[in-house]
């Protein structure tokens, strides 16, 4: 049955249409990019400010209130190239990128499935590391580490000693792990279990764990042992894997072997 | 190496299920779940729609949006990731209605059974949240495929499970008060307790 | 006292009417973020901007909007209001925007908001959808607030991170509901939030489809 179309509403018609829609997306597009532009060096500021946060945190500068900016002043970044532990001055650590070098290709290496317990995939060639420093002297190293939990990866900062074999503190800034169980890692108490701990023995082998069962006085490794958290297993072997990787050869290893080395 | 994809796969299905763990479609999964056939038909649906728009707009913003994308193209310094919103959804919207298109002309009986749940597929939020997911993760695009299939059908399976305990449930004397969606809710619930058993699944 | 087109908008979606309980719409981003009450106030606050301001667009331009595009031109006006809301948290509010993280987005594909401005704001005028689009905003944020307050305060023992039930971590008496903080518990505490508004109004309760007959119901003696 032939329909017989009456002249469709004005609204309907193709140039209509075709109008309200340019208007639209005009007008949608001018609001959107302006707030994006607009808030952009806010957000970067912010982004940065919650990274200096955690760097302060981790080399127990920070104070609640404190003006953030001008306590980092006391923080030196440098970088590092891992393969050789040595550190290079060719790129300002500054502008150093830790995430686009982990992507690059050129600027970073796959980790070889046998070496990679902690699940991190690639790794940039070179790390950006920071020193505390006091009077000159520096008091603590800080090192980026991340790696894989249970559910999501974690991401914190490790600081040792000025002797790169004893551990100073832990702050994890970042994870995805079960609440109330897995979220241990952020917790005060847990956290004031590292100050102390040792990394290396005395020849040199990486002894640092998290503990699944109570360490005893009179354990010969209780130096090297953290009390794991029951219940929340996975997580606490997430956290032995990623120390295991990073203060190991693959990661900051050849590093703190030339700090040791200068120590002693 | 595939062991990986095998453990992500699992992962979006069960342990990180869009729709029981992150309460993602549930609109759709609430309204639909009265009857197998249907949820079905949508699981499936949301599957192929899932697979899709994932995966596309795991390509637009691994090399249009992102920051230094753009590098192919001579312009390495420009950050479209804040038109990431509004375009995943035009994206999503654009493939919804050629799916719905080729439905009509390939698949018509198919297009008919879905009726009006096909269009409502675009807002569905596990559909967007499948492809903010992968995005805020920094999936390849392999493992943007995969978590899609999974993500999709972990949703699916939800559904389904869902739709099976409600035809049970119609016999049931349930109090005046949680009749309908306050009944459905404790059993999502319930069926979301399960689904948390699969955490920690080592393969 | 005569009801007011208004103040009905205003009003009723705030437990008469109330998107989430009554509709089912809108509450796939309200419950992951629920864990904590802090976020949940800003994703409050997200949503309801959003859907008024959202609504009154869409009133503005209904007379001149084609039919053909319809949806996909409030589509494109909700994920532009829900870029600029994204931008600003991430800009004023950053710690909580990154506790928030994919949530804020999924607002443009929340229920409520596209709900509303295809049965309301595409057919009133400016003001009242305004006003439609904050009461549904509202009705969503009570739900939202009563769920988080119930998990934070169950599950962690503290409100807007202030201590009021002190754990036994701490030295305290309470141990802390873990469940309170996993998935399940939200779709708990919101059938009961059903059941209880059900109970209160029944008008709102759902007809089953088939009940048992009251001569069956009794089993052998």
């Amino acid at each position: 049955m032939p329909e017989v179309r009456k002249q469709p509403v004005k609204r309907e018609s193709v140039p209509r249409t075709l109008l309200v829609a340019f208007f639209v997306s005009l007008v949608c597009s001018s609001l959107v990019a302006s707030a994006a532009v607009v808030l952009k060096p806010l957000q970067v500021a912010n982004a940065l400010l919650d990274v200096r946060k955690n760097i302060l945190e981790v080399a127990g500068l920070m104070e609640p209130g404190a003006d953030v900016n001008a306590l980092f002043a006391a923080i030196e970044a440098r970088v590092v190239d891992l393969e050789t532990g040595a550190y290079v001055d060719d790129v300002d650590p500054e502008t150093f990128d830790p995430v686009r070098a982990k992507r690059d290709p050129e600027l970073s290496i796959e980790v070889p499935a046998e070496l990679d317990v902690a699940r991190v995939g690639r790794r940039a060639k070179r790390a950006r590391i920071y020193l505390v420093r006091e009077d000159g002297e520096v008091t603590r190293i800080i090192l980026p580490v991340s790696g894989y939990g249970l559910w999501s990866t974690l991401y914190g900062f490790l600081a040792l000693e000025p002797d790169g074999n004893t551990v100073a503190d832990i702050v994890f800034y970042a994870h995805a792990e079960t609440a109330g169980i897995g979220d241990f890692v952020t917790k005060a108490a847990w956290r004031a279990r590292w100050p102390g701990k040792r990394v290396y023995d005395e020849e040199g082998a990486l002894r640092l764990e998290v503990f699944k069962g109570r360490a005893t006085a009179d354990d010969p490794l209780s130096d090297y042992r953290v009390d794991g958290v029951s219940g929340a297993t996975l997580t606490g072997n997430g956290v032995t894997n990623l120390i295991r990787y990073w203060l190991g050869d693959h990661g900051y290893g050849p590093f703190l072997r030339n700090i040791r080395g200068e120590e002693s | 190496m595939s062991g990986q994809y095998i453990e992500l796969f699992i992962k979006a299905v069960f342990v990180e299920n869009l729709a029981l763990s992150f309460f993602l479609g549930m609109c759709t999964f609430l309204a639909v779940s009265k009857k197998i056939e249907t949820a079905f038909g949508l699981g499936a649906a949301v599957i192929v729609v899932q697979f899709i728009t994932v995966t596309a707009n795991a390509l637009l913003y691994e090399y249009v949006l992102e920051e230094g994308a753009l590098a192919w193209a001579g312009l390495p310094d420009v950050d479209l990731s804040f038109l990431g919103l509004v375009t995943y959804i035009g994206v999503i919207a654009a493939m919804v209605q050629i799916l719905e298109m080729v439905l009509d002309k390939y698949f018509p009986r198919l297009f008919h059974a879905l009726g009006i749940y096909l269009p409502l597929i675009t807002v569905n939020c596990a559909i967007l949240g499948g492809t903010l997911f992968a995005v805020q993760r920094d999936y390849t695009i392999t493992e943007s495929v995969v978590f899609s299939v999974g993500s999709g059908f972990g949703w699916a399976l939800a559904l389904v499970g869902l739709a099976g305990i409600r035809e049970k449930l119609k016999y049931s004397d349930v109090p005046l008060g949680l009749q309908g969606l306050g009944i459905t809710f404790i059993i999502v619930g319930l069926m979301s307790l399960g689904f948390m058993a699969f955490a920690g699944v080592q393969l | 006292m005569s009801d007011s087109p208004a103040k009905r908008a205003l009003l009723d979606p705030i437990v008469d009417d109330n998107p989430v309980t009554l509709h089912v719409l809108g509450i796939c981003s309200a419950l992951a973020v629920t864990t904590s009450l802090l976020p949940s106030l800003y994703m409050c606050v997200a949503l309801t901007v959003v859907a008024s301001l959202a609504n009154a667009s869409v009133s503005a331009i209904r007379k001149v909007l084609p039919g053909s595009i319809r949806i996909i031109v409030q589509m494109t006006i909700i994920a532009s209001l829900v870029i600029v809301v994204d931008e600003s948290l991430k800009a004023f509010a950053y710690e909580t925007s990154r506790e928030l993280s994919v949530f804020v987005g999924l607002i443009i594909t929340n229920c409520i908001v596209l709900g509303r401005t295809e049965s309301f704001g595409s057919k009133n005028p400016i003001g009242l959808s305004f006003l439609d689009g904050l009461g549904n905003g509202l009705g969503y944020s009570v739900i939202l607030i009563l769920v988080a307050t119930c998990r934070e305060l169950l599950g962690k023992g503290t409100l807007l991170g202030y201590t009021i039930l002190p754990n036994v971590a701490d030295g305290g008496w309470y141990i802390p509901n873990g469940m309170m903080l996993l998935p399940p518990s939200a779709f708990f505490v919101i059938g009961l939030i059903i059941w209880a508004v059900r109970t209160w109004k029944a008008e709102q309760v759902e007809e089953q489809e088939y009940r048992i007959h009251e001569v069956h119901r009794t089993e052998a003696h």
